[in-house]
């Protein structure tokens, strides 16, 4: 079916029809305060030469560096056959759909994808995926109210070392829903990069049990939390577990099932590690999984494998009767759709790499990015930001603002990582000489051995220059 | 056409009401709603000892092709759920005014029963939709 916009013509024919003036008026039934001045920020559409000019400009910027930023995208390698078979024409669409049972291909790909989840997770369901990680903690906040059924508190505690883009996105998605987000806190220096378990229990004295906390392992700084406590302790008051991953290092970390004694209840994160390019920092895909319990508050779709009177295997929509076509405003969650192509690109790469593949990469990860880290540290006056265990990013204290030294190092081509002062709300000590580093299995030795030289040169260069001034 | 008996209360939301002999009520849907609905493949129950006023929502219950909500025929306390649904939803289907009860209900007052409809009146609200 083609898709033929309707020209100027064809909506003043139509308008003077109905008898209404513009395109606008058709919304005055929505009252004005409940319209989003912010649309106004939305640019007018472009035309495709235009868009694709747009679009070559930005991907120029991203040329010709050595990345080691992280932070939620990450520079793996993606094999190419992930890519040559996802764009193939019986792949390439973007949405599920509409006619769901007659699209089996598509169906199978995203119970294979459900299967993988399910098995990398250590949860008993996944659903067929959501837009990306941030909006997938939204949906698991929600889902967890919906679910807590012992505590009907709508208190959440989002821990301050998840990704604070990830806590914003969520706030603006639950604010008017009558959720109240609050700060679990972390320890404020060196020690500092993890929850402090003390400060926990002198909360959670005051006020009531929240109705779920948010845990992100490996932490936005990289660290590792306690999740096996925090998790105890969570349980211990009927607070539901929200687990924030990256997929990636479920490779060799245990998985969220397995934390504490009962494990964690809703897990979600963001898929872009396998098989999604960085692109400027989108799109990605997100995920949720959970107990089997609270599979019916899960939001979106599940697709299921079932037999035709035949006996014939065939794949189904399931748990559709709560989405919004069907329940409107009582619909579990307003998510109807998943991530059809990237989630096709991520379920290619599980497939390739297989258990055993993604378990070396995590590995070649984190010892990556141990050596670069132990590398750094002699350098004279770079510190590491706190102290303790990490995955495969971890935070650095310069001597001078990162800021300057992020400049210095793009001069010369490498992308050394990101501000922590661009993540902070202000709240974080001496955050302008925070740096976040993250390693992947791409990087070489001699792109390791790149970065000790140029860091070492720049932050001579930086003291020279001081010691020309103070002299002068 | 669908069963009404004759010996129990109708809400216009298509929910039965049952006096049993114990003074308690016993709620389900009726033999139209399960019809309506087609194959049932969920039910969520209300919790126990939850009290509920008349019209308010008690719980879900989901089919292959649409899920609704089940409300409260009257005032009182949920005493008791019906644990075969949990397992064998289509019971609703099979077995509506019998096997297939939702849950039980103290009642606050019985005098509620008699703002229900009779069968003959729940018949009407049927026919009615059906034409």
């Amino acid at each position: 079916m083609p898709f033929i916009p309707h020209t100027q013509a064809d909506v003043d024919v139509m308008l003077a029809e109905i008898g209404v003036a513009d395109i606008d008026s058709l919304f005055d039934e929505i009252p004005k305060e409940l319209t989003s001045d912010r649309l106004d920020h939305v640019p007018e559409g472009m035309s495709e030469l235009a868009m694709l000019q747009h679009m070559a400009e930005r991907a120029e910027q991203d040329q010709g560096y050595t990345c080691f930023l992280g932070g939620g995208s990450y520079d793996h390698h993606i094999p190419s056959a992930v890519w040559d078979l996802t764009t193939r024409g019986e792949f390439m669409t973007a949405y599920t759909p509409y006619q769901a049972e007659a699209s089996q291909g598509t169906l199978q790909l995203i119970y294979e994808y459900q299967s993988m989840m399910v098995a990398l997770t250590g949860m008993d369901v996944s659903n067929a995926s959501v837009y990306d990680g941030a909006s997938g903690l939204a949906e698991a906040v929600l889902m967890a109210i919906r679910a807590n059924k012992k505590n009907k508190s709508g208190r959440v505690l989002i821990a301050q070392t998840v990704h604070p883009h990830y806590t914003q996105t969520t706030r603006n998605i639950v604010q008017n829903q009558n959720v109240l987000i609050e700060a679990l806190p972390m320890h404020g220096d060196g020690a500092g990069g993890v929850l402090d378990l003390s400060a926990l229990n002198a909360g959670a004295a005051q006020g009531e049990a929240p109705g779920a906390i948010v845990i992100q392992q490996p932490n936005f700084y990289g660290r590792m939390e306690d999740v096996d406590a925090l998790a105890d302790w969570a349980h211990a008051q009927n607070t539901l577990v929200i687990a924030v991953v990256n997929p990636m290092s479920l490779g060799v970390l245990k998985p969220p099932s397995e934390w504490g004694k009962n494990g964690a209840d809703i897990v979600c994160g963001d898929g872009q590690p396998f098989g999604v390019p960085m692109a400027s920092g989108g799109p990605s895909f997100g995920f949720i999984c959970s107990r089997k319990e609270y599979m019916r508050q899960l939001p979106g779709r599940i697709i299921g494998k079932t037999e035709d009177l035949d006996g014939r295997t065939g794949y189904t929509l399931t748990l559709q009767a709560r989405e919004q076509h069907i329940r409107r405003g009582k619909a579990t969650s307003n998510i109807c759709t998943n991530q059809g192509l990237l989630v096709t690109a991520g379920t290619i790469y599980m497939s390739l790499m297989g258990p055993q593949g993604i378990r070396e990469t995590a590995i070649t990860c984190h010892r990556r990015a141990v050596e670069l880290q132990q590398r750094l540290l002699q350098i004279d006056g770079v510190e590491e930001f706190f102290t303790g265990p990490f995955f495969h990013e971890f935070a650095l204290r310069l001597p001078i603002p990162a800021v300057k030294v992020v400049e210095a190092m793009m001069a010369e081509g490498i992308l050394p990582g990101l501000v922590l002062a661009d993540f902070s709300d202000g709240s974080l000590e001496h955050a302008k000489y925070g740096l976040l580093v993250a390693v992947t299995e791409k990087r070489t030795n001699a792109e390791i051995e790149q970065y000790v030289t140029m860091l070492t040169r720049v932050l001579q260069q930086s003291a020279s220059s001081t010691n020309v001034q103070a002299g002068s | 056409m669908s069963e009404i008996p004759n010996e129990m209360k109708f809400a216009a939301t298509h929910e039965w009401a049952r006096l049993e002999e114990d003074g308690t009520v016993t709620v389900g849907i009726s033999d139209h709603a399960q019809q309506a609905l087609g194959d049932v493949v969920f039910v969520e129950m209300p919790e126990l000892g939850l009290t509920i006023s008349e019209g308010e929502e008690a719980g879900v219950v989901e089919s292959v092709k649409a899920a609704s909500d089940i409300y409260a025929p009257i005032r009182g306390e949920v005493i008791e759920v019906n644990p075969k649904l949990d397992d064998a939803p289509e019971t609703v289907n099979e077995d509506p005014y019998g096997e297939g009860w939702f849950f039980k209900l103290q009642p606050q007052d019985l005098s509620d029963l008699d703002e229900l409809l009779d069968a003959e009146a729940y018949a009407e609200v049927c026919d009615s939709e059906e034409h």
